[in-house]
């Protein structure tokens, strides 16, 4: 595990030092309460996370319009109703009433009648696979989750960045996605779905980031040791500055061909990096496993055995 | 709460929830008797074994593709003659395992034992020729590991081997309490839960040699 | 000789799992050494790990129970400090440690805390309230639960021995694949779950029997208390589900000791077959879960009510409409694997139905309080709590039953506080509520009350404080299982769950002080009555505690409410109906079976988990052995002479006589 040693040390020597007990405790201020309105899926900045922030708001006021009155009401009822109130009449043969029963049965299933559109034209609408409406022709992007590593390669310009997705803001996006070793998910929350990345299949998804700016993607699945480190950078730029940075990467880095491929896919983390070119056909031998799956942990040596637990790194 | 009239079947029920019938009948509750408990219960659990069942029939359905350039049910079950054979000592074997129970319940023992024993040697037979099969096919190259689709069929036709195997370790076990014990109460609720156990395995084996053998043959 | 058994196994450089582990052995060493001390063994041995009786049975998963749901909680306290710190910092759990940490306490939780839990509450429950002596099969029963506390003690011993999973509860291929999981991790996962799961099942099948087929005389089916019908629908759920559990996990184990492929990356596996599969148990399992703890809730409302529970029928169909559904809904787990829009929007409906079962039953308890006399003792507390938090847990349920909403919240800590919102209102409250209400009946004193208001109001604001937090960081994007982040925003959210924490320890420390508070002040607590909530199932017509026989004569169930009918109808006419005719009883005699068999499967858990594979053969010989020497006793039952049994129901029969004439009629 020896690559996997040293990449994950470089990453944790960028981290700052640990944080002293107290300061954690300062940060209860109001202050944080402020900026937690920015970022995360309740602030879109893509058509596909708008349409998803919609649907969850309606989905929420609806349910809210009855469960709102139903606590107030259980509770009301309950504090009526105690033992010690002498003007609450005892009912005690109030045990089943046709109108109530009525009530019970028809408020959720009315409920749920009324979500249940809303489901059905929700998941047409927002299907991953569907593709964005736009005058724009969509970006076409290859993603591969590795251990612990997000690859991305933009077939149709020849090039591939690690950890870094360069997209034109205002252009959708088509992703196609499939992982190298175990299950991932691709998730940015700022753009909307999230969608899995398995091993000997492809799962697409369309998304859009509407204006510039640099967003947070991770791995929302969880996928071994190094899966917190797993999050990439999603810059969208102008259609200018993405074709100055295809040029860009063009013109410098290495070439991802099969054994720049098998380093990547042994497990560990890296800094973000690009490709200069990309072998042929290499997204769909990964998908079809042609390419074998990544090698996962490195065997151990035979004097501790594989089942070595808590072994530091 | 009003005065309480006994003859009237609603009094415990003063707003006719649940039952309008009254007195106590079939399903008013009252313990079954003790080998209807017992046989049930047995039931119950043989469904949750068909239940696991069904879950690698579910697998076997998914897998019977995947393949991955080995052998394919076509190539190996093109001759159920094997199967066949299976499926005759297990029909057999049922057929010999209810003569045991007629004569469990009419308190035979030479009969009982004559019986379980063929019932022993039928499905002692089914499991040779189950082995044999399977000898042969990881002897030419279809073992469980070669793909998905022999992983498959190894569990879901070993784990009815294996069902079986237990069940003829019972069988012998059940031989020897009657010996020991005789027909004694216990002892006969246990030779009942073994032939409901006897025929669920045959049950299991006719989807299963439907879905592996038969339709493997031409698919 | 050993397998893969070496030292190297026990970690003797690892500070916290070490020191863990000498705290552990030190306190159970200790329990042993003072119960060996005191001369309690033989009376432990006979009274209590041998017993058949299902109160006993009931109390002792009970006590394992808690004493899980304790391990469970302190792995919840280790993740939650551990993300507090952090922050832009590798905090003080390594990533391979805090992987076990929250695969062990999804584990522990689920399987080893709450199933026992609520198995607890039926076995000590169910048979009282059916008018019946013990359940269907009394030895299967202690054989159930002895192979429970196999799977738990080999949870545990992952501490010391080895490793536990580093997948997540459920280990998903192909992370828990040989090639991705080498080490024993997911074989400790694998063997603990599978053990226990035949325990569960037997469980199943026992209940099913039981309810169907073993009730007191005229207790028919529309008779019977809400909780034994979710009890009914929670064990058919057992029946159905649990085999699937253990063929999923035997497909899983075969990849990983045979070579096998159904679930690898290459040779045609189908790792996504494994979710499907398991989610057909999973789902399912929330709802065993939970059924039951809704009869709880229900015999608590009623109760505290004093009224009938309303709507009953509505409340069966209710019950047995989620049963089913409940079948339907699997697919709501992976939205985001890239299903079509139909199959997605076909399972999202499906989903969002079960809830209009749930709907009902919010209501129909609202209803019962209606008109009633609300009396707020701790178990009505829990109730009142459950159906508030419980209806925001739907909301967000909901929510994530939409596809399109679940595409931004799948996996996220959004998801992980909407269902702790649900297990812990719904099935952790109902077990505290369970708990208080029929701790007199098992012991015969009441417990201490100010404590119980006391836990009950800081678990509940840990509860809110803890996974309100989560919830809103969850809306912020954040993802589960992170050992470390780097993102400003999340942290704040991430510091307000530690708060919350740090209530609900004060919590769980309230509820343990309860507990010896009330042992200290028994005498005070006495419940003479055998009654002491004024209560309408049968269990309140025994003294508490109940003799082992239960019943000195089966009840005559004429009514919906066996018992409020007769205690009226004595009220009403100030005297009991006349004494019975006693006569002898015959009860199942102890037996050593199901203790002798989990040590024989612990063996064979181990050995497995290790590849010591002489040490498999002769657990399976063992317990083989153990069985057939279970079936070739001869004496079946003990007899208690019917002179004991009037004894006894005479003391109870003084004891309702005293309270009828102290009883000043219904306040109007």
């Amino acid at each position: 595990m020896a690559t996997g040693e040293g990449q994950r040390g470089e990453a944790r020597g960028q981290l700052p030092a640990g944080v002293p007990w107290a300061r954690p405790f300062a940060i209860f201020g109001s202050a944080l309460w402020l900026s937690a309105c920015h970022g995360g899926v309740l602030d879109p900045k893509g058509v596909i996370g708008v349409q998803e922030k919609t649907i969850l708001l309606d989905a929420l006021a609806v349910m809210l319009a009855i469960a709102i009155p139903t606590i107030v009401g259980a509770l009301a009822f309950a504090w009526w109703f105690r033992d010690s109130n002498p003007k609450a009449r005892y009912r005690p043969e109030f045990v089943y009433s046709g109108r109530v029963e009525l009530l019970v049965w028809s408020i959720p299933i009315l409920t749920i009648l009324f979500l249940g559109g809303l489901t059905w034209i929700g998941s047409y609408q927002l299907d991953p696979r569907r593709p964005i409406a736009s005058s724009a022709p969509a970006l076409n992007v290859q993603v591969v989750s590795l251990d612990w590593k997000w690859l991305f390669i933009y077939p149709d310009q020849g090039v591939a960045a690690v950890n870094r997705l360069v997209v034109p803001a205002g252009r959708p996006l088509h992703l196609s996605l499939t992982s190298a070793s175990v299950f991932n998910v691709f998730f940015a929350p700022q753009l909307g779905s999230e969608i899995y990345a398995m091993n000997g299949m492809v799962s697409e998804l369309n998304l859009q980031a509407d204006q510039p700016g640099d967003y947070y993607g991770q791995s929302a699945h969880f996928s071994g040791d190094g899966f917190s480190d797993m999050h990439f950078d999603v810059k969208a730029v102008p259609q200018a500055d993405f074709d100055r940075w295809v040029a860009g990467a063009k013109a410098s880095g290495p070439t991802l061909d099969g054994p720049a491929y098998a380093g990547l896919a042994r497990q560990g983390l890296i800094q973000p990096l690009t490709y200069r070119a990309v072998q042929m056909g290499l997204f769909q031998s990964i998908a079809s496993g042609a390419i074998a799956a990544g090698p996962g942990p490195a065997p151990m040596p035979a004097a501790a055995p594989a089942s070595m637990p808590m072994s530091g790194r | 709460m009003s005065a309480i009239d006994p003859s009237l079947p609603a009094e415990g029920d003063p707003h006719h929830l649940g039952h309008g019938h009254g007195g106590r009948r079939q399903g008013e509750g009252g313990i079954a008797n003790k080998r209807t408990i017992v046989g049930y219960g047995f039931w119950i659990f043989l469904l949750s074994d068909i239940v696991m069942f069904s879950a690698f029939f579910a697998a076997y359905a998914v897998l019977a593709g995947q393949t991955d350039g080995g052998p394919g049910p076509r190539q190996l079950f093109a001759d159920p003659s094997n199967a066949i054979i299976e499926t005759g000592c297990l029909l057999a074997s049922s057929f010999s395992c209810g003569m045991a129970s007629l004569a469990a319940s009419a308190r035979m023992k030479l009969k009982f034992h004559a019986a379980m024993a063929v019932t022993f040697l039928l499905g002692l037979a089914f499991v040779g020729l189950e082995a044999r099969e399977f000898a042969q096919m990881v002897a030419d190259g279809a073992a469980a590991q070669r793909s998905a689709f022999l992983s498959a069929f190894f569990t879901l036709v070993g784990c009815h081997g294996l069902h079986v195997s237990i069940g003829l370790l019972w069988l012998l076990t059940m031989m020897a309490q009657v010996v020991a014990k005789g027909f004694r109460a216990d002892v006969l609720r246990r030779i009942l839960c073994f032939s409901l156990f006897w025929h669920a395995l045959d049950i299991i084996w006719v989807g299963l040699f439907t879905v592996v053998y038969l339709i493997g043959s031409r698919a | 000789m050993f397998g893969r058994l070496t030292w190297a196994a026990i970690p003797f450089d690892q500070p916290i799992p070490l020191v863990a582990a000498m705290i552990v052995a030190v306190i159970v060493l200790g329990a042993l050494g003072y119960v060996t001390a005191k001369g309690w063994t033989p009376y432990l041995w006979r009274e209590w790990i041998t017993s058949v009786d299902h109160k006993r049975i009931g109390v002792m998963y009970m006590a394992l129970g808690v004493l899980m749901l304790t391990r469970g909680f302190i792995d919840a306290l280790m993740m939650r400090s551990q993300q507090a710190l952090a922050y832009g910092a590798p905090g003080y759990l390594p990533p391979e440690h805090y992987d076990q940490i929250f695969s062990a306490h999804g584990t522990i939780m689920i399987f080893f805390a709450a199933m026992p839990l609520i198995i607890g509450l039926m076995n000590f429950a169910v048979p009282l309230q059916l008018g019946v002596r013990d359940v269907a099969f009394p030895t299967l029963n202690s054989v159930s639960f002895w192979l429970s506390c196999t799977g738990a003690l080999l949870v545990n011993l992952s501490l010391v021995i080895g490793e536990f999973a580093r997948t997540g509860w459920l280990p998903y291929p192909p992370l828990s694949e040989l090639k991705y999981s080498p080490g024993v991790g997911v074989d400790y996962y694998l063997w603990a779950v599978q053990i226990s799961g035949v325990g569960t099942l037997l469980t199943g099948v026992n209940f099913v029997t039981t309810i169907l087929k073993v009730r007191a005389p005229g207790m028919g089916y529309m008779r019977m208390p809400m909780f034994c019908w979710t009890a009914l629908a929670s064990n058919l759920l057992i029946v159905a589900a649990f085999p699937v559990l253990t063929a999923t996990l035997a497909m899983l184990s075969l990849d990983r000791y045979l070579g096998f492929h159904f679930f690898s990356n290459d040779a045609g596996g189908n790792p996504m077959m494994f979710m499907n599969l398991i989610w057909v148990w999973g789902h399912p399992e929330v709802y065993i879960l939970v059924l039951p703890a809704f009869g709880v809730f229900s015999e608590v409302i009623s109760t505290f009510s004093s009224k009938p529970l309303f709507g009953y029928r509505s409340m069966v169909a209710a019950t047995l409409f989620i049963c089913l559904v409940s079948f339907t809904v699997w697919l709501h787990h992976f939205f985001t694997m890239g299903a079509g829009a139909d199959v997605n929007a076909f399972f999202g409906i499906a989903t969002s139905v079960i809830a209009v079962g749930t709907g009902v039953k919010i209501y129909n308890w609202m209803f019962t309080m209606y008109g009633g006399r609300v009396r707020f003792t701790t178990p009505m507390l829990w109730s009142l709590a459950f159906i508030v938090t419980f209806v925001v847990g739907g909301v967000s349920g909901v929510l994530l039953a939409v596809p399109p909403a679940d595409f931004v919240l799948h996996n996220s800590l959004f998801l992980v506080a909407h269902f702790h919102n649900v297990i812990i209102s719904g099935v952790v409250f109902a077990v505290f509520a369970g708990y208080a209400y029929w701790f007199p009946k098992a012991f015969g004193f009441r417990l201490d009350e100010r404590w119980g208001q006391i836990a009950f109001w800081l678990t509940l604001a840990g509860f809110v404080v803890t996974f309100a937090s989560l919830y809103w960081a969850g809306l912020l994007g954040m993802t589960r299982r992170l050992q470390h982040f780097d993102v400003p925003m999340w942290r704040a959210p991430v510091l307000w769950a530690g708060a919350g924490m740090a209530l609900s320890t004060a919590g769980v420390i309230s509820q343990f002080t309860q507990l010896f508070v009330s042992i200290r002040n028994r005498a005070q607590l006495r419940d003479l009555t055998g009654d002491p909530w004024d209560g309408r199932s049968l269990e309140w017509s025994t003294p508490s505690p109940p003799p082992a026989f239960n019943y000195a004569v089966l009840p005559q169930v004429d009514g919906e409410e066996a018992y409020w009918t007769v205690k009226q109808r004595a009220r009403e006419q100030q005297g009991l109906h006349e004494e019975p005719y006693y006569e002898d009883l015959e009860m199942p005699r102890n037996s050593p079976t199901g203790f002798i068999c989990a040590v024989f499967a612990t063996m064979i858990g181990f050995a497995l988990i290790w590849h010591i594979w002489w040490m498999a053969i002769l657990g399976g010989v063992g317990a083989y052995a153990t069985f057939v020497v279970f079936a070739w006793r001869d004496v079946r039952e003990f007899v208690i002479p019917a002179a004991e049994v009037a004894r006894i129901d005479r003391a109870n029969r003084s004891s309702r006589q005293h309270a009828l004439a102290g009883y000043k009629g219904p306040r109007l």
